[in-house]
């Protein structure tokens, strides 16, 4: 079944506008979000103080999003009793709603941080947290496009990468440790690095979220809670 | 008992994921149906259907009109009988044995095999009467045994407290979703062992039809049913297994929520949530 097929086809026809608006307004809250992570990352690496405050100005943005989505839901649930692919849809988006919210949250965390910086922070203290934060910039962007396009492949591709953004993340830390003992006033910087590296490795846990919720929808499988094999040997059985 | 797994309360081991709690292959089946065809002169109405009703399960038949499920459902009573013109190949089994074999003595069948229409066709006599009447035919006529019968099947069709005081009132002044828990009575008051009910509840109100849902719910404990229903969320609700069908064709039959929330045929998905194919 192809992305058409999901929203369209309906004898009602107004049914199949409310599932396409729903899923245009899940869409627009994931590129508010994806928007709101591009400027929090640019606001922190090139400490822009101006567009850490519009992140923070913005969450509110998100928030209303969240609220009117699951009004829809609720309504598409009491008005048309959903069923099956119906169905998983509406409880995607249930699901992949508090996930965007969550991760608008920890976009303005990073902004609160880019706030937090003083004005002498050496470049080198950003190299590491630029690399993995452009890599989870990338995630985000991908579970999104995979929710879009019903891309399967796109969703096991993100939901692989989380791994490596563990292992980097884990490899930011061991790094910032050693600036703090080489040089104990670097230490309230690395602390901020260090929350917004811990908020970009929360945001892949997230997009991977989403996949997940994805999945189900395109395939009718849970797959939480299950190794990465598993999941991929589920999402690709035929349906 | 191992309490290993139990978590404020919740046995987690137990805990499923996907599957099914209901599996036909563990079901011991009551009506068994081997490639079936069923023509109405030339126009073939059933189509190499195969299938087995679980027993004391519901079993629900959904499709769109004309797709054969009232049909095979009066296959199971051999009510297509009284049809002219009908032609039938293929194999029922009630419990092992051919409800077409030339030995089945057809009333015997009708009286191990009770149905319910879509509309409440209670006889112009008595309330009590209306469910005596099987009996009657049977030959019982104690008064004792007649009463304890009415009462008990009243109560199991959840009509006795609306009618305890009026059970000599003619049974056509019931209200329509009186009169539908009336004619359950009246199937259960012969203790058959297959109910089958043709949309008993498309012709009552929203509140008769819950009353006729939750005692179908009931009545399950003891009955194998069988429900045809235009009335999806009625399937959704009520059944343990549900049927598609299409066309004169078994489309899919499984579990109820597998098929609502994940059916395995694109046919089942477009019709149940309402696309054209």
């Amino acid at each position: 079944m192809n992305e058409e097929e999901f929203t369209q086809h309906h004898i009602s026809q107004q049914f199949n506008l409310e599932l396409r608006e729903l899923r245009n307004q899940v869409l627009s809250m994931g590129g508010l979000v994806e928007e709101q992570l591009s400027n929090a990352l640019i606001a922190l690496t090139n400490n822009d103080q101006q567009l850490a405050k519009r992140v923070y100005a913005n969450d509110y943005k998100i928030n209303a999003l969240e609220v009117a989505i699951d009004e829809e839901s609720t309504r598409i649930l009491a008005r048309r009793q959903p069923t099956a692919s119906d169905l998983r849809l509406v409880m995607a988006v249930i699901k992949t709603i508090p996930d965007l919210e969550r991760i608008g949250d920890q976009a303005e965390r990073i902004a609160h941080m880019a706030l937090q910086m003083p004005n002498e922070t050496q470049a080198k203290h950003f190299v590491t947290i630029n690399h993995l934060g452009e890599k989870v910039r990338q995630m985000l962007h991908d579970a999104l496009d995979a929710f879009a396009r019903l891309d399967v492949e796109v969703a096991l591709q993100v939901m692989r990468e989380d791994h490596k953004i563990d292992h980097e993340s884990d490899s930011i830390y061991r790094q910032l440790i050693t600036y703090m003992m080489e040089d104990p006033r670097a230490i309230p910087i690395a602390l901020n690095i260090m929350w917004s590296a811990r908020a970009l490795e929360r945001i892949a846990a997230h997009s991977c979220n989403i996949c997940e919720y994805l999945i189900y929808f395109v395939k009718g499988k849970d797959v939480r809670h299950i190794s990465l094999e598993q999941v991929e040997k589920q999402a690709r059985q035929p349906r | 008992m191992n309490n290993s797994t139990l978590t404020h309360g919740i046995d987690i081991a137990q805990l499923g994921r996907g599957e099914a709690t209901l599996c036909l292959d563990d079901e011991h089946l009551c009506i068994v149906v081997k490639n079936l065809n069923l023509y109405y002169g030339d126009k073939q109405a059933l189509k190499d259907v195969n299938m087995g009703i679980p027993s004391r399960r519901v079993t629900a038949y959904i499709g769109p009109s004309g797709c054969g499920k009232s049909t095979l459902l009066r296959c199971f009573n051999r009510m297509n009988d009284l049809t002219d013109d009908v032609h039938i190949d293929g194999e029922i089994l009630l419990d092992g044995n051919d409800i077409h074999r030339p030995s089945v003595n057809v009333a015997d069948l009708r009286r191990r095999v009770g149905m319910v229409f879509q509309k409440p066709n209670p006889f112009p006599k008595s309330v009590y009467e209306n469910v005596a009447y099987g009996l009657r035919l049977q030959g019982i006529n104690s008064r004792r045994v007649l009463d304890e019968v009415v009462e008990k099947s009243l109560k199991g069709a959840a009509l006795w407290d609306e009618v305890k005081d009026r059970l000599y009132d003619n049974a056509l002044g019931l209200s329509g979703g009186q009169q539908q828990r009336l004619v359950i009575a009246r199937a259960i008051a012969i203790e058959p062992e297959v109910l089958l009910l043709d949309e008993p509840a498309s012709a009552l109100d929203p509140i008769s039809t819950l009353k006729i849902e939750e005692l179908i719910n009931e009545l399950k404990t003891e009955y194998t049913i069988v429900i045809v229903t235009h009335n999806m969320q009625q399937a959704a609700r009520v059944s343990d297994y549900t049927a598609f069908m299409y066309l004169g064709e078994l489309i899919e039959f499984g579990d109820t929520s597998s098929l609502f929330t994940n059916p395995a045929k694109k046919q089942t998905e477009d019709y149940i949530t309402g696309r054209y194919g």
